[in-house]
This record gives structure tokens, C-alpha cells and sequence, in this order.
């Protein structure tokens, strides 16, 4: 038994009670739906400001790009512009390609030692579940402005439309599929969250590195998805009583409607831990790539001096030391010298 | 030596799966003979005025450190967080995923599951996150966070000297995470500490002295350069006439001083001699040494970014002494790291310098025109494409050549197609080990960033293992006799490595196949190689 997972997934589900018993019970609506949900905003906001703030402070003094391709130097030589970047504008194409595409994932291989060699395969898998995960919970996020927004702006029907492109239908006395549409990217996020703990807890290198912060995000997100799955098709809850809620937020002037179940207050309340937990986890990499100066600087060092703003003096041995100490042998043995 | 495991029992043993029941933060470290370097001496850490020099023993429970070791690393970790923003990245946003991890040569090539990158990172970002984030503060252990203790000091000595710096790792990472970056820091906070390796600390020591890693004296140096006149004269019938700190030369020419010193550096050293005197009497082409700046790697690297620059600052000092016009660097890894990354930053601007412009062909090196300062592999390049050499590639047919891209010129600087050119120029039989391998996938040697020494073999043959097995496999398959690089590390630790793993295989730098190829006016019919070998068809005519 692994205690970094045990003890994560123990967290959510006290949260899970917490939220539970809170509304269900206690009738503690107003503080799952409305103090918390504020409260985790603005430590988001602010709590990611002061992270991304705190590394701007730092300095960059030295120019260090990882190099992943042929530099620039001799015209007949072809360049690697994307991979190793001389321009701004390659830098700009690499950040996205990165951002965008997890390109350095991409390379992704998996070394293998069979019959005394060494082979290495690549590995796509980590790549295709970790863009699904990110992609589907984007759409995930972008869909959920609906929310917020009254009317709702075409770009998020747009998005809803094509989210739900693959309308299932499965109608029978019992359950009934397909109405609403299956939204695919809430399942993507369940499948592609449910991969990466797997994945964390078979694969015995990544298990061994793997701390209870690693879990907890993954079971938070993996709440998140099932309360919403649950709510969407199966338990199904007064979406205009929710849309008053959340426009209540939005506009500041929080309402509490009758008849929402303590599910969706479960649901909220674990959106609301994930806010404010992400700027306190490694969950800060979304700010952080952008700043990595391995990745974010051209590789032009020796054309563009780079500069270095606590660069200072530092004591060195010169020439004339070096000669003082050796003058007669380099006499002896012909060399020059300054002072005969 | 004595102690190594056999090559095939050395395989066998490897086991890449980690523990099962025990985590890594509890289980101590066993620092482990044949996997270490010898502690610092501490009269080379005094010629530095470096902190806490005295003797000790990684052996030994009692490391004697400093009364408040604990609040000086504190210390200087806050202080590094500040000054670096890659080092505060670093520590703030890994998620573990693990790409990084079967990466790394010397966790292919030992198991050890703290040598996969992300764990080495850890060692370091389990006291970062006790002792500077909120989580850490609160949580302690839940939050990965962990006390800085004598145990946790050793593991971060131990493991931070099991790094090569070969940025391979970082390749992989979707943040660009270089663990380079932080074993540069990790080393540093120890050198607060004394806790140097020796194979470290004495060349440093010596390069600040005498301008090279070696020690070598100016009269020495000119010595064992003339060894070479001697060797090139009976080998070409040509005696070349190198120049020594000459003022008002073209061009001041560095490189690593292990070229000066041991097989089979030495040849590539006497590669860059005939190369030189080929160029001065066909195109007029003053070249001069420095005894003083006689050093291109700088091992000041592999301590702190301070003692890089001091050991570094010659360079740009010794060319405005001379009043060169700009400069040309040899066939070395970290070297080129140094001088492409950092050198301008740290040293410069070199305004008293001009703009690298070949004087033979006329190329404008612009990729050089702030640092002043041009790998010979994109001189000779330039020099081929202009048809300004003569070459005769025939004479290296005896060899079957694989290119192994040094760590530093393919990850930090991107230097991999100048080298291929002037192989392809030089030699006839020329075949790449796998694509996982080369390039900017390049595996280290095993012994870069100081750990070239004699006592750690262990550690460097496990660690040169993925290089090894795809030497092996271009050997199997090919026929590859010759494994050619541009790094004097390379070319010190290949040589062990090769015997240990592919015996069949031979280590050559780039310019000594030049060398080979390279006729030169007047020179008579010549017999043999560099290495006094028969030159293919000559096998009968060398023997007399």
C-alpha cells in the first residue's frame, strides 16, 4: 500500500463529506456556495500573482537554452530554427509548440535493457494522455462560462456544439443517454485523469517519485469529473436554479436558490479546494513554463551579449602574476616576456 | 581498477525497478566504493581562498563541517533563488511525471533509482520545500518537504557527483527542466561547505596557477608542444613552427590542455599544429598559443559560477594582452559550454576584439560577432566548403568511423552539423550510431563535469554504458572501428570506456583526421598516421 495515495485520496473524500454533510445536513449553503467560492478565487488570483510575481524577481543571468537542433553559424548550414532558436520569433514558435503541443513530451522514449542492449522506443502515451487531460479539461473550463454569462457569448455555444458533436442516443425505461448530449470532453477528462494516476501507481519508477501531492490533484480532478458526470446524466438537478446561483457570483450579488442538490454544492466545493490549492502545488508549471529559461531564450549567445544584472568583479590571477612567478623558466625556455 | 566488476557481471547486475516497500526519502545513503571521487585536497581549496578547506573523508561519519553548515546552506540556497531564476523554477514546478527519468546515462547504466533526473532534483527540492514554501512549512513530510540533516547532506554530495551536467534530461522535460542547472547549484552550496571533490578542486587550483588543469608550467607547455614538432617533422618531413604568446598575432588559439597531455588527445593536438602550419604558409595565417590562457575546459564550472569566471577571464585578458584579433577555441565539451553561454556575460563585452571574419575564405562569422570567439570545427568547416584545403581523404580508409556528439556543443550551443561536415570531408567510411543516440539525444560519455578520475571507475563505466551499447551496435553492424568526438573529457574517458565495453574501437578526435588527410607543401610521401600506424597500402613501407 502506497501512504502518498491512501493519504490523498483520504483527503478528498473527507472534502467530499465535508461539502456533504455540510449542505445536506447542517444547511450550510451559503458558506459552500458562496463564502468558499469567492474566498478560492481570490486566493487563486491572487496566490498565482504573487508565485509568478516572486519568479519574475528572480533574475536571469545567464542566457541558457537547451539546444534540441542544429545552431546557427555557417550560411550552408542548415538551422534548426524551432529547436533551437537564433530569433524572437523562433523562441515565440518553440514556446507555443511547447505550450500548445507539449512538444518536448513528444519525445517522449522508453529505454529498454534486453539481452545485454539497450533499446529505446518511443513512448507516445504520457503525450496523447497528457494533452487529452489538459485539452479536455480546457473545454471542460470554457464550456462552464455558460455559467457566468447571460446571454451566452457564441464562442462558448460554438465550442458546447462541438463538444457534443457525438450525440450518443441510448433511450430505454431505465436510463436515457443522449439527452442531453454526451459532452465528450468530460469523459475524456475522466478517461485521461484516470490514465495518469494508473499510470503513477503501475509503472514502479514514476510510483517511487511520486509524492502525495501528485495524487491529490489527480483525485480532486477525478471528483470533480464524476460529480459532474453524476449530475449531468444521472442525477440530473434545476439547471435554472444553478445558472441564478452562479450568475449571482458573477454579478456580486449572490443568490441562493431553492432546490439544488447538495451534489452540485460537493461539485463546487471541490472546484473551489482545486483554486485555491493551485497556486500552493506544482500545478504553478501552467505559469511557470512560460518562464523557463531553458526554453524561452534564443539560442544567439555569442552574436547578442547577454547581460547579467548582479554580474560583479571577482579576483583573478593575471598575467603579470603568472609571469612574476615563472619569468626565469620562460626566459630559459624562450617565451617573451614583459619584463626582462 | 582492481575492484571493477566485469562488463557482462556489471550488466547483469543492472535492475531498473525501484523498491517496493521502502520510499526514497527513507533510505540512507551508502556512499559506495568505485562510485565516488577522493574529497578535495585542502591546499587546492585554500589557493582559491575558497571556504572550509581542511581534510576529510566521504568514508568517514564526521565530514568536520562548519559549526552552522545548516544556516550556511540556508543561506546561500535563499541567495541562489534570488540570483537565478531558472534554479527558482526549477524548484517549483516538476509534477513528476517521470519523462525525465530512464534518461539519464548513469540511472540507465547503475539503477539506482536516485540517479533517475527527477529524483536527483528531489534530493535538493524536499529542503527547498521545508524550508521556503508554505505547504512545506505546514506539512513537512506530507508535502514532500524534509529537514536538511548530515544524511540528507551526503545523499546530495553523493548523488550531485553521480551528474555529468549533460542536460540529456532536459531535452525530454515539457518545462525544460536542466538538471544541469541544479546540480550547478547543488555543487555550489557544498562548495560553501569545502565539500569539493579532488579530481575537481586541484585542476582548478593548477588552471588558476599556471592557466591549465594540468598544471603544466610555460616552459613545460612549450616542451611538450615541441615533443609534437618532433613527431609531425618525422612523420611529414615538415617541421611546423607554432608561435608562443605572440603579440600581434591573428589569432589566439585555445584549447583543452588534455590535448597537450595524454593519447589520444596528444594526436589531435599535433592535428591542430599541422593544420595551423598548413594555413600560415598557404595563406599567410598567424596563429599563436598562451601558455598563460593554455587551458580551454575550465573545471571552475563544475564548482561555482564565481570560479568559473575567475578561471574563464584569461582567455579574454590574454588576447587583449597580445592585441589578437579575435579568437578560435579547440575540440572540448564543457569548454564550449562556457565560452558560448557564459563567457561574454561573465568576461566581457570584448569591444577591444574584432568581429570573427575567416581571412582566408572571407566568411563573416555573425553567430560569433559579440563573443568574438569561433569553434575550430566552424573554421575547418568553412575552410572545406571553399575548397581552401587539400585534402586526401584515402589516407584515413583504415578507419570506420561513428561521430558521438559531446553533451555540451550539442545541448548548449547546437554545434552537430560543422563536425559531420569536415568527417564526411575527411574520411570515407562514415556511419551514425542510432538517432536515439546522437545529436541532441546524445548520451555522455560518463565522466563529464569532473568525474573523469581514477577512483570512481565504476561509476564511469556504468555510466558510459548507453554510449557503449550504441558503439557497439554500429560496431557489430558496420564494421565501426573509430569512435570520433570533439571533447577532451571524451577523449580522456572513451579510451577506458571503449576497452571496457567494445575493445575493437578506437578514439580519435575530429582534427587529427584532418591531419591525416591534410597535405601539406613540401611534405614527403608520407608512411604512417598521426600514431605512427601504417597508412592504408603502406602496411610494408612503415615497417622499414
Amino acid at each position: 500500500m502506497n501512504v502518498n495515495y491512501i493519504f490523498s485520496l483520504i483527503a478528498v473524500v473527507v472534502l467530499f463529506l465535508l461539502s456533504y454533510v455540510g449542505v445536506e445536513a447542517m444547511g450550510l449553503q451559503v458558506i459552500f456556495g458562496v463564502i468558499i467560492p469567492y474566498a478560492a478565487f481570490i486566493v487563486f488570483i491572487v496566490g498565482f500573482l504573487y508565485r509568478v510575481m516572486g519568479w519574475s524577481r528572480s533574475a536571469v543571468p545567464f542566457r541558457i537554452p537547451t539546444t534540441c537542433g542544429q545552431q546557427k553559424s555557417l550560411p550552408w548550414i542548415k538551422q534548426n530554427k524551432i529547436d533551437n532558436p537564433s530569433s524572437t520569433g523562433g523562441v515565440i514558435i518553440r514556446m507555443a509548440l511547447e505550450i500548445l503541443a507539449f512538444r518536448s513530451l513528444f519525445r517522449n522514449t522508453r529505454m529498454e535493457l534486453n539481452d545485454q542492449k539497450l533499446t529505446y522506443k518511443w513512448e507516445i502515451w504520457l503525450w496523447v494522455f497528457a494533452l487529452a487531460f489538459h485539452y479536455s479539461f480546457l473545454v471542460v473550463l470554457v464550456r462552464h462560462m455558460r455559467f457566468f454569462f447571460e446571454p451566452v457569448p457564441l464562442v462558448i455555444k460554438i465550442i458546447e456544439l462541438l463538444d457534443g458533436f457525438f450525440r450518443i442516443e441510448f433511450l430505454s425505461p431505465v436510463l436515457k443517454v443522449g439527452l442531453p448530449g454526451i459532452y465528450i470532453s468530460g469523459l475524456v477528462l475522466l478517461a485521461s485523469v484516470t490514465f495518469l494516476f494508473l499510470r503513477r501507481i503501475v509503472n514502479p519508477q514514476v510510483r517511487y517519485i511520486s509524492l502525495a501531492a501528485d495524487y491529490f490533484p489527480l483525485f480532486l480532478i477525478m471528483g470533480i469529473a464524476i460529480t459532474g458526470i453524476m449530475m449531468r446524466y444521472f442525477t440530473k438537478l434545476d439547471i435554472v436554479a444553478v445558472k441564478e446561483l452562479t450568475m449571482g457570483l458573477a454579478t456580486l450579488h449572490p443568490t441562493l436558490p431553492e432546490g439544488i442538490g447538495a451534489l452540485f454544492y460537493v461539485h463546487l466545493f471541490f472546484v473551489s479546494v482545486l483554486f485555491a490549492y493551485f497556486p500552493f502545488s506544482k500545478l504553478m508549471h501552467l505559469g511557470g513554463i512560460f518562464l523557463s529559461p531553458t526554453r524561452n531564450l534564443a539560442n544567439n549567445n555569442r552574436a547578442v551579449r547577454h547581460v547579467n544584472p548582479w554580474n560583479y568583479p571577482v579576483p583573478v590571477h593575471t598575467y603579470e602574476e603568472y609571469e612574476e612567478e615563472f619569468r626565469e623558466k620562460m626566459i630559459e625556455a624562450g617565451l617573451p616576456v614583459e619584463k626582462e | 581498477m582492481k575492484n571493477l566488476p566485469k562488463s557482462v557481471e556489471l550488466l547483469s547486475g543492472i535492475d531498473h525497478k525501484p523498491p517496493k516497500q521502502k520510499g526514497w526519502m527513507d533510505t540512507p545513503v551508502e556512499i559506495r566504493k568505485g562510485m565516488y571521487c577522493y574529497a578535495s585536497n585542502p591546499k587546492s581549496v585554500e589557493y582559491l581562498s575558497l571556504p572550509n578547506a581542511r581534510p576529510w573523508n566521504p568514508l568517514e561519519d564526521d565530514w568536520k563541517l562548519p559549526e552552522n553548515w545548516q544556516q550556511i546552506l540556508h543561506d546561500g540556497f535563499k541567495e541562489r533563488l534570488e540570483r537565478f531564476r531558472s534554479f527558482k523554477i526549477f524548484m517549483d514546478i516538476c509534477v513528476r511525471c517521470g519523462a525525465c527519468a530512464d534518461k539519464c546515462h548513469f540511472f540507465i547504466g547503475t539503477g539506482d533509482p536516485k540517479n533517475m533526473p527527477v529524483l536527483r532534483a528531489e534530493l535538493l527540492r524536499s529542503v527547498y520545500r521545508n524550508d521556503f514554501t508554505t505547504a512545506g512549512k505546514i506539512l513537512g513530510r506530507l508535502a514532500g518537504g524534509r529537514k536538511m540533516t548530515l544524511d540528507v547532506l551526503k545523499e546530495w554530495w553523493y548523488y550531485l557527483f553521480q551528474c555529468s551536467e549533460c542536460r540529456r534530461c532536459s531535452v525530454f522535460c515539457p518545462y525544460g527542466i536542466d538538471t544541469a542547472e541544479i546540480t550547478i547549484m547543488g555543487r555550489e552550496l557544498l562548495n560553501l561547505l569545502g565539500l569539493n571533490i579532488d579530481w575537481i578542486a586541484t585542476p582548478v587550483a593548477n588552471c588558476y596557477r599556471t592557466g591549465n588543469h594540468l598544471g603544466i608550467q610555460p616552459h613545460a607547455f612549450k616542451d611538450m608542444l615541441e615533443f609534437f614538432v618532433d613527431d609531425i617533422e618525422e612523420i611529414t618531413g615538415i617541421r611546423v613552427e607554432p608561435n608562443f604568446n605572440k603579440k600581434g598575432a591573428d589569432i589566439l588559439f585555445v584549447t583543452p590542455s588534455g590535448d597537450v597531455f595524454a593519447d589520444p588527445g596528444t594526436y589531435n593536438c599535433m592535428g591542430y599544429l599541422i593544420l595551423f602550419h598548413f594555413l600560415k604558409e598557404k595563406y599567410g595565417l598567424d596563429v599563436t598559443w598562451s601558455t598563460y590562457a593554455s587551458e580551454g575546459g575550465n573545471f571552475g564550472f563544475f564548482t561555482s559560477h564565481e570560479t568559473m569566471k575567475r578561471l574563464n577571464s584569461k582567455m579574454y585578458m590574454e588576447a587583449k594582452r597580445l592585441g589578437v584579433k579575435w579568437i578560435i577555441g579547440g575540440e572540448c565539451g564543457h569548454m564550449w559550454r562556457v565560452i558560448h553561454q557564459y563567457m561574454d556575460t561573465m568576461n566581457g563585452p570584448a569591444d577591444f576584439l574584432e568581429e570573427p571574419v575567416s581571412p582566408i575564405t572571407g566568411t563573416r562569422f555573425e553567430n560569433a560577432k559579440s563573443t568574438k570567439m569561433i569553434h575550430l570545427v566552424e573554421f575547418t568547416a568553412d575552410l572545406i566548403k571553399h575548397g581552401k584545403l587539400d585534402l586526401d581523404p584515402s589516407r584515413n580508409d583504415n578507419l570506420k568511423v561513428t561521430f558521438h556528439d559531446s553533451c555540451n556543443p550539442a545541448r548548449g550551443m547546437g554545434l552537430l552539423d560543422e563536425p559531420r561536415y569536415i568527417i564526411n570531408n575527411v574520411c570515407n567510411h562514415f556511419y551514425e550510431m542510432p538517432p536515439n543516440t546522437i545529436r541532441e539525444q546524445t548520451f555522455c560519455c560518463g565522466s563529464g563535469s569532473g568525474l573523469n578520475a581514477g577512483e570512481d571507475m565504476e561509476l564511469r563505466m556504468s555510466g558510459g554504458l548507453p554510449r557503449a551499447n550504441a558503439v557497439r551496435h554500429v560496431h557489430e553492424k558496420y564494421g565501426v572501428n573509430m569512435l570520433a568526438n570533439i571533447c577532451a573529457i571524451d577523449r580522456a574517458a572513451f579510451p577506458d570506456l571503449m576497452k571496457y565495453w567494445v575493445p575493437e574501437v578506437g578514439v580519435t578526435g575530429v582534427h587529427e583526421m584532418v591531419a591525416n588527410a591534410l597535405i601539406l607543401p613540401g611534405e614527403k610521401e608520407r608512411t604512417t598516421d598521426l600514431r605512427g600506424e601504417p597508412l592504408p597500402g603502406m602496411e610494408d613501407e612503415a615497417d622499414e
